[in-house]
């Protein structure tokens, strides 16, 4: 659905269902330069199982409008605000990479607002390698490739979409180029690097928690994973083997499953 | 500085993917080689499970109609090697163009289609699409501003073979690609005489790529089966031509395919909807099949386009014959273009008229023994037909001159046999063809 926020278009898929103020909000938060479209095999089930869904496009990625946010703090901000827009008091956040670093922000600063926290592939901060960055701000499509390089695991690599036909990397890479590189992955990057409150901002949460991590992941490490989740009072922490980052499309089942079982606890539909 | 070492993507490159691509044996009981899943059905851990997976809600196999773990290592694969987001196989090449034109159009719809195809392709989109309210404008392939011209307000894509069968003309697809992104409609081009190692449609502006892997992709000529796969870049929600793509579909819970899947909407719209509702699935043992092929595509390709060259060479020295079209010919009108979109290899498909005509061609073929006569291409073994009697037969005269036939013309479909060998055998024919009252047709 689209709708606005600071006078901009703000586009967010329901998951396939009609968006019902009625009904628990969760919001997914994608990564650096990517869409809403990487949550699809996560947003569908909880739209159909009694959520309301909001995979956001950020503003200036995928089908939103303006430009791309320049902070991490800006973009919690913008998060927030979003809530506020579609008349809820609260809701449920989920964020990959560089929304995690949103999300954390987030809810760091609404600490009423959001009732439950959902990292995957976190970190408490995202250097980025500066030739990457410059390549990204450059607007240098090898920036998308070493990006979907070091994202994907063996499911990337090698193949096993668990959609039947599909093909990780290359489907990384349209999603990442879907806007101008420098415009949205160059501006992401920038912003992950300039980030420094992460662990500060972690040790501020109370709300249950869930750090889904991966082992092969190279952007965002097992351990730097757990050193934000242990600062955050009782976490739960979930290691998939034999995974990248890209975690959610790579074992996207197996993130279902474990993200149903702590968002269904922790803040149950109606 | 994206020169410095250490910086470059360490993503597989074509030969290993080749092999690899679509397949972790850790996750199939450490079999090295990928399993033949021959079975038609898959058990659902639950109630909620069976129905996530009917709704899309998660990726994973129901029946083997809709998708089947071989077939989709092979699609894997194939999207893989094209550059393509996603795959879909088929059981044919015309399956999968039928399936892919059913997918972007609906009755009241128009395509723009070279005219240099197949015959049985030809048939499809001038007698039977019409059937379901599907019309085609024919435009030649090397008319690229016709293709302009033709392009209807209900025009819903552009398709053309990237070289015409039999006669080897050559869209220029980077420019057709221009025109029919700037109308806002999508380019699918069938590649199968190149194969992604010869070109990668989708570098050159195609979005949906169509292949017959029967042919060279499988190599051995011993399973039918096609394939559609989607380049990703392609805009559906840019304009109003695709509600089928854009609006919420009835048939599944009012999904968007294009605003849920984005790159990959025209893969999962096929599937979803064509094989539930066509059903021209794939085999899983003809997978398997082809996937053994693609295994040494490389090394077969080479061979096929360095016995070609050599082909060419020695028919166009050859007093039997008229005329020999292949890309690799310098004079051949598209021999640029061919250098710039073919550059690892112009292909292995000849067309040559042979002197004295229909009588000497029929002779021809019917006294070459290594050279087999059937109606096939892309075969590791040298094939030859006469496509006015036989591949192209059910066209009418002007039809067949349309479609740039001849009937003095032989397709020639260059196996990797000895050089030498087919030559000798080829001479065999030749000799036949210029005594043929004196030669048995037998």
């Amino acid at each position: 659905m689209k709708f606005q926020v600071n006078n901009n278009d703000v586009y967010a898929s329901t998951g396939g269902r009609p968006f019902d103020k009625d009904k628990p909000l969760i919001i997914f938060v994608h990564g650096s330069g990517l869409t809403h479209m990487t949550w699809v095999l996560q947003t569908r089930y909880f739209a159909f199982h009694g959520y309301s869904v909001l995979a956001l496009d950020m503003p200036g990625h995928g089908l939103s409008g303006g430009e791309s946010l320049k902070s991490i703090e800006d973009m919690a901000d913008w998060v927030s605000d979003v809530i506020d827009t579609v008349g809820y008091k609260e809701a449920s956040l989920v964020g990959h990479s560089q929304g995690c670093l949103v999300t954390v922000e987030c809810t760091a600063r609404n600490p009423d607002k959001i009732k439950t926290l959902s990292l995957m592939g976190g970190a408490g901060a995202i250097p980025m390698n500066p030739e990457l960055l410059s390549l990204a701000e450059n607007n240098d499509p090898k920036a998308v490739e070493l990006m979907m390089d070091w994202a994907h695991g063996p499911a990337g690599h090698f193949g096993g979409h668990p959609v039947p036909g599909l093909y990780h990397i290359n489907t990384g890479s349209m999603l990442a180029k879907t806007r101008t590189i420098k415009n949205t992955l160059g501006v992401d990057f920038r912003a992950c690097d300039n980030y420094k409150n992460g662990f500060e901002a972690a040790k501020q949460i109370k709300i249950p928690t869930l750090s889904i991590l991966a082992t092969d992941d190279k952007m965002c490490p097992v351990k730097e994973g757990k050193k934000l989740a242990n600062l955050i009072e009782g976490s739960q922490i979930d290691i998939i083997d034999n995974c990248g980052h890209m975690m959610l499309l790579e074992e996207a089942d197996r993130v279902l499953n474990v993200l149903k079982k702590f968002i269904t606890t922790n803040y149950p539909a109606n | 500085m994206s020169d410095k070492k250490g910086m470059d993507p360490k993503t597989y490159k074509f030969d290993t993917l080749s092999l690899h691509a679509g397949y972790q044996p850790h996750k199939n009981a450490g079999s090295r080689q990928v399993p033949i899943y021959q079975t038609t059905s898959y058990l659902f851990d639950d109630v909620d499970h069976a129905a996530a997976l009917f709704n899309l809600e998660r990726g994973g196999h129901i029946y083997s109609r809709i998708s089947n773990p071989t077939v989709a290592v092979l699609e894997e694969r194939v999207a893989s090697l094209e550059g393509g987001t996603a795959a879909l196989a088929t059981s044919s090449g015309m399956s999968a163009i039928f399936l892919a034109v059913m997918t972007l159009c609906e009755a009241g719809d128009h395509l723009v289609v070279s005219s240099q195809l197949y015959g049985g392709t030809v048939n499809l989109f001038r007698l039977t699409l019409p059937k379901f309210g599907i019309k085609t404008t024919f435009v030649k392939p090397r008319d690229t501003e016709g293709f302009k011209k033709a392009i209807q307000k209900n025009t819903k894509g552009i398709f053309g073979e990237l070289v015409g069968n039999p006669g080897n003309e050559i869209m220029n697809m980077p420019e057709i690609a221009k025109i029919a992104h700037d109308a806002g409609i999508p380019l699918m081009v069938d590649a199968t005489y190149q194969t992604p190692y010869l070109c990668k449609p989708i570098e050159h502006g195609a979005d949906i790529v169509i292949h017959s892997l029967t042919k060279w992709m499988a190599g051995h000529g011993s399973s039918m089966a096609g394939i559609i796969v989607e380049g990703g870049k392609f805009d559906w929600m840019q304009n109003d031509k695709f509600p089928t793509m854009t609006q919420p579909y009835e048939g599944y819970h009012g999904l968007s395919f294009a605003e849920e899947f984005g790159p990959t909407a025209f893969t999962m719209k096929a599937r979803a909807e064509g094989m539930r509702d066509f059903g021209p699935c794939l085999s899983p043992q003809n997978a398997w099949n082809v996937l053994q092929g693609i295994e040494t595509l490389s090394v077969r390709m080479k061979k096929h386009c360095e016995n070609a060259e050599k082909m060419v060479e020695y028919l166009l020295g050859h007093e039997s014959v008229a005329w020999v079209s292949h890309p690799s010919v310098p004079d051949h009108p598209d021999h640029d273009l061919a250098s710039k979109l073919l550059p690892n290899g112009k292909g292995s498909m000849i067309a040559f008229g042979i002197k004295g005509g229909k009588a000497a061609g029929e002779a021809f073929i019917n006294n070459v023994k290594l050279a087999s006569h059937l109606a096939n291409v892309g075969d590791t073994r040298t094939l030859v037909i006469h496509p006015a009697s036989a591949t192209h037969s059910q066209m009418d005269e002007a039809t067949l001159k349309f479609a740039g036939l001849s009937h003095d013309m032989i397709r020639l479909s260059v196996g990797i046999e000895d050089i030498d060998d087919i030559k000798n055998d080829f001479e065999n024919g030749f000799r036949a063809a210029r005594k043929p009252r004196l030669v048995s047709n037998q």
